[in-house]
Protein backbone atom coordinates (compact mmCIF):
# COMPACT_ATOMS: atom_id res chain seq x y z
CA UNK A 1 0.00 0.00 0.00
CA UNK A 2 2.77 2.37 1.01
CA UNK A 3 6.25 1.88 -0.24
CA UNK A 4 9.17 4.14 0.59
CA UNK A 5 12.29 3.74 -1.48
CA UNK A 6 15.66 5.15 -0.50
CA UNK A 7 14.65 8.53 0.81
CA UNK A 8 17.19 11.04 2.04
CA UNK A 9 15.91 13.99 4.03
CA UNK A 10 17.94 16.92 5.28
CA UNK A 11 17.35 19.67 7.79
CA UNK A 12 19.74 22.23 6.39
CA UNK A 13 23.10 20.49 6.66
CA UNK A 14 21.88 17.74 8.90
CA UNK A 15 21.33 14.47 7.11
CA UNK A 16 18.28 13.21 9.01
CA UNK A 17 17.22 10.18 6.97
CA UNK A 18 19.79 8.05 5.18
CA UNK A 19 18.47 5.78 2.44
CA UNK A 20 15.40 4.78 4.39
CA UNK A 21 13.16 2.23 2.72
CA UNK A 22 10.09 0.60 4.13
CA UNK A 23 6.88 -1.11 3.12
CA UNK A 24 3.41 -1.07 4.61
CA UNK A 25 0.92 -3.64 3.34
CA UNK A 26 -2.81 -3.13 3.36
CA UNK A 27 -4.40 -4.06 6.68
CA UNK A 28 -1.15 -4.07 8.65
CA UNK A 29 0.04 -2.24 11.71
CA UNK A 30 3.66 -1.35 11.06
CA UNK A 31 5.66 0.36 13.73
CA UNK A 32 8.78 2.47 13.56
CA UNK A 33 10.73 2.33 16.78
CA UNK A 34 13.97 3.93 17.85
CA UNK A 35 15.45 6.41 20.28
CA UNK A 36 15.39 10.17 20.21
CA UNK A 37 16.62 11.67 16.98
CA UNK A 38 16.45 8.39 15.12
CA UNK A 39 14.30 9.91 12.38
CA UNK A 40 10.90 8.42 13.21
CA UNK A 41 8.93 11.65 13.10
CA UNK A 42 10.94 12.86 10.12
CA UNK A 43 9.83 9.77 8.22
CA UNK A 44 6.18 10.46 9.01
CA UNK A 45 6.48 14.12 8.08
CA UNK A 46 8.03 13.17 4.77
CA UNK A 47 5.21 10.76 3.99
CA UNK A 48 2.56 13.37 4.74
CA UNK A 49 4.33 15.94 2.56
CA UNK A 50 5.45 18.34 5.28
CA UNK A 51 9.07 17.57 4.42
CA UNK A 52 10.60 16.66 1.09
CA UNK A 53 13.06 13.95 0.25
CA UNK A 54 16.05 14.79 -1.90
CA UNK A 55 16.17 11.38 -3.50
CA UNK A 56 14.11 8.21 -3.82
CA UNK A 57 10.37 7.91 -4.06
CA UNK A 58 7.27 7.38 -1.96
CA UNK A 59 4.51 5.29 -3.53
CA UNK A 60 1.00 5.15 -2.14
CA UNK A 61 -1.24 2.66 -3.90
CA UNK A 62 1.26 2.46 -6.76
CA UNK A 63 1.24 6.24 -7.21
CA UNK A 64 4.12 8.55 -6.40
CA UNK A 65 3.26 11.06 -3.68
CA UNK A 66 6.79 12.32 -3.11
CA UNK A 67 6.25 15.58 -4.94
CA UNK A 68 2.60 16.44 -4.31
CA UNK A 69 1.55 19.00 -1.68
CA UNK A 70 0.38 17.99 1.79
CA UNK A 71 -3.34 18.75 1.32
CA UNK A 72 -3.47 16.55 -1.79
CA UNK A 73 -1.87 13.71 0.16
CA UNK A 74 -4.59 13.93 2.80
CA UNK A 75 -7.11 13.74 -0.03
CA UNK A 76 -5.55 10.54 -1.26
CA UNK A 77 -6.32 8.92 2.08
CA UNK A 78 -3.33 9.43 4.35
CA UNK A 79 -4.12 11.10 7.63
CA UNK A 80 -1.63 12.02 10.31
CA UNK A 81 -2.04 12.38 14.03
CA UNK A 82 0.81 14.77 14.77
CA UNK A 83 3.12 14.36 17.73
CA UNK A 84 1.95 16.02 20.91
CA UNK A 85 -1.68 15.76 19.81
CA UNK A 86 -2.03 19.26 18.32
CA UNK A 87 -5.73 19.67 18.80
CA UNK A 88 -7.51 22.99 18.15
CA UNK A 89 -7.57 24.04 21.79
CA UNK A 90 -10.12 26.84 21.55
CA UNK A 91 -12.63 24.94 19.47
CA UNK A 92 -15.13 22.48 20.89
CA UNK A 93 -14.72 18.74 20.63
CA UNK A 94 -17.33 18.62 17.89
CA UNK A 95 -15.71 21.45 15.94
CA UNK A 96 -12.38 19.64 16.14
CA UNK A 97 -13.94 16.52 14.70
CA UNK A 98 -15.68 18.51 11.98
CA UNK A 99 -12.31 19.96 11.06
CA UNK A 100 -11.08 16.44 10.46
CA UNK A 101 -13.71 16.03 7.75
CA UNK A 102 -12.60 19.28 6.17
CA UNK A 103 -11.91 17.79 2.74
CA UNK A 104 -15.14 15.77 2.61
CA UNK A 105 -18.35 17.14 1.23
CA UNK A 106 -20.82 14.28 1.79
CA UNK A 107 -22.78 15.36 4.86
CA UNK A 108 -24.53 12.05 5.36
CA UNK A 109 -21.32 10.08 5.40
CA UNK A 110 -19.60 12.63 7.61
CA UNK A 111 -22.43 12.09 10.05
CA UNK A 112 -21.83 8.34 9.86
CA UNK A 113 -18.11 8.84 10.53
CA UNK A 114 -18.94 11.06 13.46
CA UNK A 115 -21.13 8.38 14.99
CA UNK A 116 -18.41 5.88 14.32
CA UNK A 117 -15.88 8.02 16.20
CA UNK A 118 -18.28 8.45 19.11
CA UNK A 119 -18.85 4.69 19.26
CA UNK A 120 -15.11 4.19 19.49
CA UNK A 121 -14.54 7.08 21.92
CA UNK A 122 -17.68 7.40 24.06
CA UNK A 123 -15.84 9.86 26.27
CA UNK A 124 -15.66 12.37 23.43
CA UNK A 125 -19.42 12.23 23.01
CA UNK A 126 -19.88 13.09 26.68
CA UNK A 127 -17.73 16.17 26.15
CA UNK A 128 -19.01 17.14 22.75
CA UNK A 129 -19.42 20.84 23.49
CA UNK A 130 -16.43 21.21 25.78
CA UNK A 131 -13.47 23.30 24.72
CA UNK A 132 -10.85 20.83 23.51
CA UNK A 133 -8.08 22.55 25.47
CA UNK A 134 -9.79 21.60 28.73
CA UNK A 135 -9.72 17.87 28.03
CA UNK A 136 -7.28 15.61 29.85
CA UNK A 137 -4.19 14.40 28.02
CA UNK A 138 -5.72 11.02 27.24
CA UNK A 139 -8.93 12.57 25.99
CA UNK A 140 -6.95 14.95 23.80
CA UNK A 141 -5.12 11.99 22.27
CA UNK A 142 -8.46 10.32 21.64
CA UNK A 143 -9.73 13.51 20.06
CA UNK A 144 -6.67 13.77 17.82
CA UNK A 145 -7.19 10.18 16.70
CA UNK A 146 -10.92 10.67 16.23
CA UNK A 147 -10.24 13.77 14.21
CA UNK A 148 -7.85 11.90 11.95
CA UNK A 149 -10.46 9.16 11.47
CA UNK A 150 -12.99 11.79 10.36
CA UNK A 151 -11.14 12.08 7.06
CA UNK A 152 -11.82 8.36 6.50
CA UNK A 153 -8.16 7.55 5.89
CA UNK A 154 -6.92 4.41 4.22
CA UNK A 155 -3.62 4.85 6.01
CA UNK A 156 -3.36 6.39 9.46
CA UNK A 157 -0.03 7.81 10.60
CA UNK A 158 0.27 7.93 14.37
CA UNK A 159 3.12 9.89 15.91
CA UNK A 160 3.85 8.82 19.49
CA UNK A 161 0.31 8.31 20.76
CA UNK A 162 1.67 7.27 24.17
CA UNK A 163 3.53 10.53 24.76
CA UNK A 164 2.82 12.01 28.17
CA UNK A 165 0.09 9.57 29.08
CA UNK A 166 -0.36 7.45 32.20
CA UNK A 167 0.41 3.73 31.66
CA UNK A 168 -3.23 2.74 32.06
CA UNK A 169 -4.25 5.22 29.36
CA UNK A 170 -1.46 4.04 27.09
CA UNK A 171 -2.96 0.55 27.28
CA UNK A 172 -6.39 1.92 26.47
CA UNK A 173 -5.10 3.94 23.51
CA UNK A 174 -3.23 0.97 22.11
CA UNK A 175 -6.29 -1.24 22.43
CA UNK A 176 -8.20 1.34 20.40
CA UNK A 177 -5.44 1.48 17.77
CA UNK A 178 -5.77 -2.27 17.40
CA UNK A 179 -9.53 -1.97 17.02
CA UNK A 180 -9.21 0.75 14.39
CA UNK A 181 -6.85 -1.51 12.48
CA UNK A 182 -9.20 -4.47 12.75
CA UNK A 183 -11.97 -2.31 11.34
CA UNK A 184 -9.91 -1.97 8.17
CA UNK A 185 -7.54 0.98 8.52
CA UNK A 186 -3.88 0.41 7.82
CA UNK A 187 -1.63 1.98 10.45
CA UNK A 188 1.92 3.24 10.53
CA UNK A 189 2.82 3.82 14.16
CA UNK A 190 5.82 5.72 15.43
CA UNK A 191 6.67 4.98 19.06
CA UNK A 192 9.29 5.37 21.72
CA UNK A 193 7.44 2.86 23.83
CA UNK A 194 8.82 -0.07 21.87
CA UNK A 195 7.28 -2.67 24.12
CA UNK A 196 3.71 -1.47 23.61
CA UNK A 197 4.25 -0.84 19.92
CA UNK A 198 5.64 -4.30 19.27
CA UNK A 199 2.79 -5.89 21.22
CA UNK A 200 0.17 -4.71 18.71
CA UNK A 201 2.18 -4.38 15.47
CA UNK A 202 2.49 -6.96 12.76
CA UNK A 203 5.86 -5.78 11.57
CA UNK A 204 8.42 -3.27 12.76
CA UNK A 205 11.38 -1.24 11.58
CA UNK A 206 14.07 -0.10 13.97
CA UNK A 207 15.62 3.25 13.16
CA UNK A 208 18.93 4.47 14.48
CA UNK A 209 20.41 7.86 13.59
CA UNK A 210 18.50 8.05 10.35
CA UNK A 211 19.05 4.47 9.16
CA UNK A 212 16.91 1.36 9.25
CA UNK A 213 19.07 -1.02 11.26
CA UNK A 214 16.60 -3.87 11.74
CA UNK A 215 13.26 -4.92 10.42
CA UNK A 216 11.00 -7.91 10.65
CA UNK A 217 7.92 -9.40 12.24
CA UNK A 218 7.07 -7.84 15.56
CA UNK A 219 7.02 -11.07 17.52
CA UNK A 220 10.49 -11.96 16.22
CA UNK A 221 11.93 -8.55 16.99
CA UNK A 222 10.63 -8.73 20.55
CA UNK A 223 12.80 -11.80 21.01
CA UNK A 224 15.87 -10.46 19.24
CA UNK A 225 18.76 -9.65 21.50
CA UNK A 226 19.61 -6.33 19.91
CA UNK A 227 16.12 -4.92 20.32
CA UNK A 228 15.79 -6.25 23.84
CA UNK A 229 19.05 -4.69 24.87
CA UNK A 230 18.52 -1.36 23.21
CA UNK A 231 14.83 -0.71 23.64
CA UNK A 232 13.17 -3.15 25.97
CA UNK A 233 15.47 -2.85 28.94
CA UNK A 234 17.45 -6.10 28.64
CA UNK B 1 -35.28 27.73 13.76
CA UNK B 2 -35.32 29.13 10.27
CA UNK B 3 -38.22 31.44 11.12
CA UNK B 4 -36.31 32.70 14.13
CA UNK B 5 -33.23 33.41 12.07
CA UNK B 6 -35.36 35.23 9.54
CA UNK B 7 -36.98 37.28 12.27
CA UNK B 8 -33.62 38.18 13.78
CA UNK B 9 -32.27 39.23 10.41
CA UNK B 10 -35.34 41.36 9.96
CA UNK B 11 -34.81 43.04 13.30
CA UNK B 12 -31.20 43.80 12.36
CA UNK B 13 -32.28 45.15 8.97
CA UNK B 14 -34.83 47.42 10.64
CA UNK B 15 -32.25 48.66 13.15
CA UNK B 16 -29.81 49.42 10.34
CA UNK B 17 -32.50 51.22 8.36
CA UNK B 18 -33.43 53.32 11.39
CA UNK B 19 -29.77 54.16 11.93
CA UNK B 20 -29.27 55.08 8.30
CA UNK B 21 -32.37 57.21 7.86
CA UNK B 22 -32.06 58.74 11.31
CA UNK B 23 -28.59 60.04 10.61
CA UNK B 24 -29.45 61.02 7.04
CA UNK B 25 -32.35 63.04 8.44
CA UNK B 26 -30.21 64.62 11.13
CA UNK B 27 -27.66 65.64 8.51
CA UNK B 28 -30.28 67.13 6.28
CA UNK B 29 -31.69 69.15 9.17
CA UNK B 30 -28.14 70.25 10.02
CA UNK B 31 -28.49 68.79 13.49
CA UNK B 32 -24.93 67.43 13.38
CA UNK B 33 -21.98 69.76 13.70
CA UNK B 34 -19.14 69.27 11.27
CA UNK B 35 -17.09 67.89 14.16
CA UNK B 36 -19.69 65.21 14.78
CA UNK B 37 -19.88 64.45 11.09
CA UNK B 38 -16.14 63.99 10.73
CA UNK B 39 -16.16 61.55 13.62
CA UNK B 40 -19.13 59.72 12.20
CA UNK B 41 -17.26 59.14 8.95
CA UNK B 42 -14.14 58.15 10.86
CA UNK B 43 -16.24 55.64 12.74
CA UNK B 44 -17.32 53.95 9.53
CA UNK B 45 -13.78 53.92 8.16
CA UNK B 46 -12.42 52.63 11.45
CA UNK B 47 -14.99 49.84 11.49
CA UNK B 48 -13.85 48.72 8.05
CA UNK B 49 -10.21 48.91 9.11
CA UNK B 50 -10.76 47.00 12.35
CA UNK B 51 -12.98 44.29 10.88
CA UNK B 52 -10.63 43.67 7.95
CA UNK B 53 -7.58 43.54 10.21
CA UNK B 54 -9.41 41.19 12.55
CA UNK B 55 -9.78 38.74 9.69
CA UNK B 56 -5.98 38.63 9.39
CA UNK B 57 -4.92 38.93 13.02
CA UNK B 58 -7.90 37.66 14.98
CA UNK B 59 -9.29 34.88 12.83
CA UNK B 60 -6.27 33.67 10.89
CA UNK B 61 -3.81 34.45 13.66
CA UNK B 62 -1.23 36.26 11.51
CA UNK B 63 0.16 39.30 13.30
CA UNK B 64 0.32 41.94 10.56
CA UNK B 65 1.35 45.51 11.26
CA UNK B 66 1.11 47.07 7.81
CA UNK B 67 -2.57 47.83 7.56
CA UNK B 68 -2.00 51.55 7.08
CA UNK B 69 0.11 50.73 4.04
CA UNK B 70 -2.86 48.99 2.47
CA UNK B 71 -5.11 51.87 3.37
CA UNK B 72 -2.64 54.23 1.68
CA UNK B 73 -2.66 52.21 -1.54
CA UNK B 74 -6.47 52.28 -1.67
CA UNK B 75 -6.52 55.99 -0.93
CA UNK B 76 -3.91 56.94 -3.51
CA UNK B 77 -5.09 54.67 -6.32
CA UNK B 78 -8.70 55.80 -5.97
CA UNK B 79 -7.65 59.46 -5.70
CA UNK B 80 -5.60 59.15 -8.89
CA UNK B 81 -8.63 57.60 -10.58
CA UNK B 82 -11.00 60.45 -9.73
CA UNK B 83 -8.66 63.43 -9.55
CA UNK B 84 -6.22 62.69 -12.36
CA UNK B 85 -8.18 60.39 -14.64
CA UNK B 86 -11.66 61.78 -14.07
CA UNK B 87 -13.24 58.38 -13.43
CA UNK B 88 -16.50 57.97 -11.48
CA UNK B 89 -16.36 57.44 -7.72
CA UNK B 90 -17.57 53.83 -7.63
CA UNK B 91 -15.09 52.71 -10.24
CA UNK B 92 -12.33 54.50 -8.38
CA UNK B 93 -13.25 52.81 -5.12
CA UNK B 94 -13.41 49.42 -6.79
CA UNK B 95 -10.09 49.83 -8.58
CA UNK B 96 -8.47 51.17 -5.41
CA UNK B 97 -9.67 48.19 -3.36
CA UNK B 98 -8.78 45.64 -6.02
CA UNK B 99 -5.32 47.12 -6.49
CA UNK B 100 -4.79 46.86 -2.75
CA UNK B 101 -6.00 43.27 -2.77
CA UNK B 102 -3.53 42.41 -5.53
CA UNK B 103 -0.71 44.10 -3.65
CA UNK B 104 -1.86 42.10 -0.63
CA UNK B 105 -1.29 38.86 -2.54
CA UNK B 106 2.13 39.96 -3.82
CA UNK B 107 3.25 41.25 -0.45
CA UNK B 108 1.64 38.37 1.39
CA UNK B 109 3.27 35.50 -0.46
CA UNK B 110 6.83 35.90 0.76
CA UNK B 111 6.33 37.01 4.39
CA UNK B 112 3.42 34.68 5.13
CA UNK B 113 5.99 31.92 5.09
CA UNK B 114 7.19 33.69 8.22
CA UNK B 115 5.48 33.26 11.53
CA UNK B 116 4.54 35.37 14.50
CA UNK B 117 7.07 38.07 15.35
CA UNK B 118 8.89 37.71 12.05
CA UNK B 119 5.72 38.35 10.06
CA UNK B 120 4.97 41.35 12.27
CA UNK B 121 8.36 42.90 11.53
CA UNK B 122 8.11 42.15 7.81
CA UNK B 123 4.66 43.74 7.48
CA UNK B 124 5.79 46.69 9.57
CA UNK B 125 8.58 47.22 7.09
CA UNK B 126 6.17 46.91 4.21
CA UNK B 127 3.96 49.70 5.58
CA UNK B 128 6.98 51.96 5.80
CA UNK B 129 8.09 51.07 2.26
CA UNK B 130 4.70 52.14 0.88
CA UNK B 131 4.98 55.43 2.72
CA UNK B 132 8.53 55.94 1.53
CA UNK B 133 7.52 55.25 -2.06
CA UNK B 134 4.62 57.67 -1.91
CA UNK B 135 6.85 60.45 -0.63
CA UNK B 136 9.13 59.95 -3.62
CA UNK B 137 6.53 59.76 -6.39
CA UNK B 138 5.98 63.26 -7.70
CA UNK B 139 2.98 62.22 -9.74
CA UNK B 140 0.99 61.82 -6.52
CA UNK B 141 2.36 64.99 -4.94
CA UNK B 142 5.34 63.60 -3.03
CA UNK B 143 5.48 64.59 0.61
CA UNK B 144 2.81 67.25 0.12
CA UNK B 145 0.32 64.60 -0.89
CA UNK B 146 -2.74 64.97 -3.06
CA UNK B 147 -5.05 67.88 -2.52
CA UNK B 148 -8.50 68.71 -3.83
CA UNK B 149 -9.80 65.17 -4.13
CA UNK B 150 -13.54 65.47 -4.86
CA UNK B 151 -15.64 64.93 -1.76
CA UNK B 152 -17.66 62.00 -3.02
CA UNK B 153 -17.93 59.78 0.06
CA UNK B 154 -21.49 60.50 1.07
CA UNK B 155 -23.20 59.13 4.15
CA UNK B 156 -25.08 56.68 1.92
CA UNK B 157 -21.91 55.24 0.37
CA UNK B 158 -20.12 55.10 3.67
CA UNK B 159 -23.05 53.27 5.24
CA UNK B 160 -23.41 50.82 2.36
CA UNK B 161 -19.69 50.01 2.23
CA UNK B 162 -19.38 49.61 5.98
CA UNK B 163 -22.36 47.26 6.22
CA UNK B 164 -21.22 45.35 3.13
CA UNK B 165 -17.71 44.91 4.56
CA UNK B 166 -19.03 43.51 7.82
CA UNK B 167 -21.49 41.20 6.07
CA UNK B 168 -18.96 39.89 3.55
CA UNK B 169 -16.32 39.20 6.18
CA UNK B 170 -18.89 37.61 8.47
CA UNK B 171 -20.01 35.28 5.69
CA UNK B 172 -16.43 34.46 4.85
CA UNK B 173 -15.70 33.53 8.44
CA UNK B 174 -18.77 31.34 8.69
CA UNK B 175 -17.91 29.49 5.49
CA UNK B 176 -15.63 26.49 5.32
CA UNK B 177 -12.88 28.88 4.19
CA UNK B 178 -13.31 30.80 7.40
CA UNK B 179 -13.10 27.56 9.35
CA UNK B 180 -9.83 26.80 7.62
CA UNK B 181 -8.51 30.21 8.72
CA UNK B 182 -9.57 29.61 12.32
CA UNK B 183 -7.91 26.19 12.24
CA UNK B 184 -4.68 27.87 11.13
CA UNK B 185 -4.92 30.27 14.05
CA UNK B 186 -5.56 27.46 16.49
CA UNK B 187 -2.77 25.22 15.30
CA UNK B 188 -1.04 25.48 11.99
CA UNK B 189 0.54 22.03 12.08
CA UNK B 190 -2.78 20.37 12.87
CA UNK B 191 -4.44 22.40 10.11
CA UNK B 192 -1.83 21.08 7.72
CA UNK B 193 -2.55 17.56 8.88
CA UNK B 194 -6.27 18.09 8.20
CA UNK B 195 -5.47 18.74 4.55
CA UNK B 196 -5.91 22.50 4.75
CA UNK B 197 -3.70 24.39 2.32
CA UNK B 198 -2.35 26.74 4.96
CA UNK B 199 -0.32 29.01 2.68
CA UNK B 200 -3.30 29.51 0.37
CA UNK B 201 -5.63 30.47 3.20
CA UNK B 202 -3.14 32.75 4.87
CA UNK B 203 -2.63 34.63 1.60
CA UNK B 204 -6.38 34.62 0.96
CA UNK B 205 -7.18 36.13 4.37
CA UNK B 206 -4.32 38.58 3.97
CA UNK B 207 -5.51 39.80 0.57
CA UNK B 208 -9.17 40.01 1.57
CA UNK B 209 -8.10 42.06 4.59
CA UNK B 210 -5.96 44.22 2.29
CA UNK B 211 -8.86 44.68 -0.14
CA UNK B 212 -11.08 46.12 2.57
CA UNK B 213 -8.30 48.25 4.03
CA UNK B 214 -7.96 49.66 0.51
CA UNK B 215 -11.69 50.34 0.54
CA UNK B 216 -11.34 52.20 3.83
CA UNK B 217 -8.51 54.23 2.29
CA UNK B 218 -10.59 55.10 -0.77
CA UNK B 219 -13.49 56.26 1.39
CA UNK B 220 -11.07 58.23 3.54
CA UNK B 221 -9.48 59.99 0.57
CA UNK B 222 -12.84 61.04 -0.84
CA UNK B 223 -14.07 62.45 2.42
CA UNK B 224 -11.08 64.36 3.71
CA UNK B 225 -10.07 65.48 0.18
CA UNK B 226 -6.42 65.65 1.25
CA UNK B 227 -4.15 62.66 1.59
CA UNK B 228 -0.51 62.75 2.57
CA UNK B 229 2.02 59.99 3.09
CA UNK B 230 2.31 60.93 6.76
CA UNK B 231 -1.38 60.17 7.26
CA UNK B 232 -0.56 56.50 6.86
CA UNK B 233 2.21 55.95 9.37
CA UNK B 234 2.77 52.99 11.63
CA UNK B 235 0.58 54.76 14.15
CA UNK B 236 -2.40 54.27 11.86
CA UNK B 237 -1.62 50.54 11.65
CA UNK B 238 -1.41 50.42 15.42
CA UNK B 239 -4.71 52.26 15.73
CA UNK B 240 -6.39 49.49 13.80
CA UNK B 241 -4.57 46.83 15.80
CA UNK B 242 -5.60 48.48 19.06
CA UNK B 243 -9.24 48.33 17.99
CA UNK B 244 -8.94 44.66 17.10
CA UNK B 245 -7.25 43.71 20.36
CA UNK B 246 -9.54 45.98 22.38
CA UNK B 247 -12.65 44.43 20.85
CA UNK B 248 -11.38 40.89 21.05
CA UNK B 249 -9.26 38.91 18.63
CA UNK B 250 -11.69 36.83 16.65
CA UNK B 251 -14.87 38.80 17.35
CA UNK B 252 -16.34 40.90 14.54
CA UNK B 253 -18.89 42.59 16.75
CA UNK B 254 -16.09 43.26 19.23
CA UNK B 255 -14.14 45.05 16.50
CA UNK B 256 -17.19 47.13 15.58
CA UNK B 257 -17.86 48.09 19.18
CA UNK B 258 -14.19 48.90 19.75
CA UNK B 259 -13.95 50.98 16.56
CA UNK B 260 -16.99 53.00 17.61
CA UNK B 261 -15.83 53.33 21.21
CA UNK B 262 -12.29 54.36 20.35
CA UNK B 263 -13.47 56.91 17.81
CA UNK B 264 -15.81 58.39 20.42
CA UNK B 265 -13.13 58.43 23.12
CA UNK B 266 -10.67 60.05 20.73
CA UNK B 267 -13.19 62.72 19.84
CA UNK B 268 -14.25 63.32 23.42
CA UNK B 269 -10.67 63.78 24.57
CA UNK B 270 -9.84 66.16 21.73
CA UNK B 271 -10.24 69.25 23.92
CA UNK B 272 -7.70 67.97 26.43
CA UNK B 273 -4.76 68.53 24.13
CA UNK B 274 -1.57 66.74 25.08
CA UNK B 275 -3.23 64.97 27.96
CA UNK B 276 -5.40 63.12 25.47
CA UNK B 277 -2.80 60.51 24.55
CA UNK B 278 -2.06 59.85 28.22
CA UNK B 279 -5.68 59.17 29.07
CA UNK B 280 -6.19 57.18 25.90
CA UNK B 281 -3.16 55.00 26.64
CA UNK B 282 -4.21 54.59 30.25
CA UNK B 283 -7.62 53.43 29.13
CA UNK B 284 -6.03 50.77 26.98
CA UNK B 285 -3.81 49.61 29.83
CA UNK B 286 -6.83 49.33 32.13
CA UNK B 287 -8.82 47.31 29.60
CA UNK B 288 -5.90 44.98 28.98
CA UNK B 289 -5.35 44.43 32.70
CA UNK B 290 -8.96 43.63 33.44
CA UNK B 291 -9.99 42.05 30.16
CA UNK B 292 -6.92 40.75 28.36
CA UNK B 293 -9.09 38.83 25.91
CA UNK B 294 -10.64 42.14 24.77
CA UNK B 295 -14.19 43.33 25.28
CA UNK B 296 -15.77 40.37 23.56
CA UNK B 297 -13.08 37.68 23.59
CA UNK B 298 -13.88 35.44 20.64
CA UNK B 299 -17.62 35.68 21.28
CA UNK B 300 -20.02 37.52 19.03
CA UNK B 301 -22.71 39.88 20.20
CA UNK B 302 -25.89 38.57 18.60
CA UNK B 303 -29.58 39.17 18.90
CA UNK B 304 -29.93 35.56 19.90
CA UNK B 305 -27.87 36.04 23.05
CA UNK B 306 -29.53 39.38 23.67
CA UNK B 307 -33.04 37.94 23.47
CA UNK B 308 -31.90 34.76 25.20
CA UNK B 309 -33.24 32.63 22.42
CA UNK B 310 -32.32 28.98 22.43
CA UNK B 311 -30.30 27.45 19.66
CA UNK B 312 -27.02 28.16 18.01
CA UNK B 313 -25.41 28.76 14.67
CA UNK B 314 -26.22 26.94 11.48
CA UNK B 315 -24.05 24.14 12.72
CA UNK B 316 -26.50 23.53 15.45
CA UNK B 317 -29.06 21.82 13.21
CA UNK B 318 -26.34 19.36 12.41
CA UNK B 319 -25.39 19.07 16.05
CA UNK B 320 -28.93 18.24 17.05
CA UNK B 321 -28.73 15.00 15.14
CA UNK B 322 -25.68 14.11 17.16
CA UNK B 323 -27.37 14.42 20.52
Amino acid sequence: MLSIKDINVYYGNIHALKNVSLEVERGEIVTLIGGNGAGKTTTLRTISGLLRSKTGDILFEEESIAQIPAPAIVKKGISQVPEGRRIFANLSVLENLEMGAYLRKDRQEIQASLENVFRRFPRLKERIRQRAGTLSGGEQQMLAMGRALMSKPKLLLLDEPSMGLAPILVQEIFAIIKEINQAGTTILLVEQNAHMALSIAHRAYVLETGRVVLSGYAEELVKSDEVRKAYLGG
Amino acid sequence: MKAMRLRNNLIIAVCLAVLYFGIAYAMKQRMLSSFHQVNLYLMGINIIMAVSLNLIVGFTGQLALGHAGFMAIGAYVSAVMTLKLGQPFLLAVLVGSLATGVVGVLIGLPPLRLRGDYLAIATLGFGEIIRGLLININYVGGAAGMNGIPKLTTWTWLFIFTVATVLLIKNFINSSHGRACIAIRENEIAADAMGINTTFYKVLAFSIGAFFAGLAGALYAHYFFLIQPQTFTILKSFDALVMVVFGGLGSLTGSIIAAVAITVVNAALQSLGALRMVIYALLLVVVMVFRPQGLMGTKEFTLRTLLRQKGGSGLHDYRKQVD
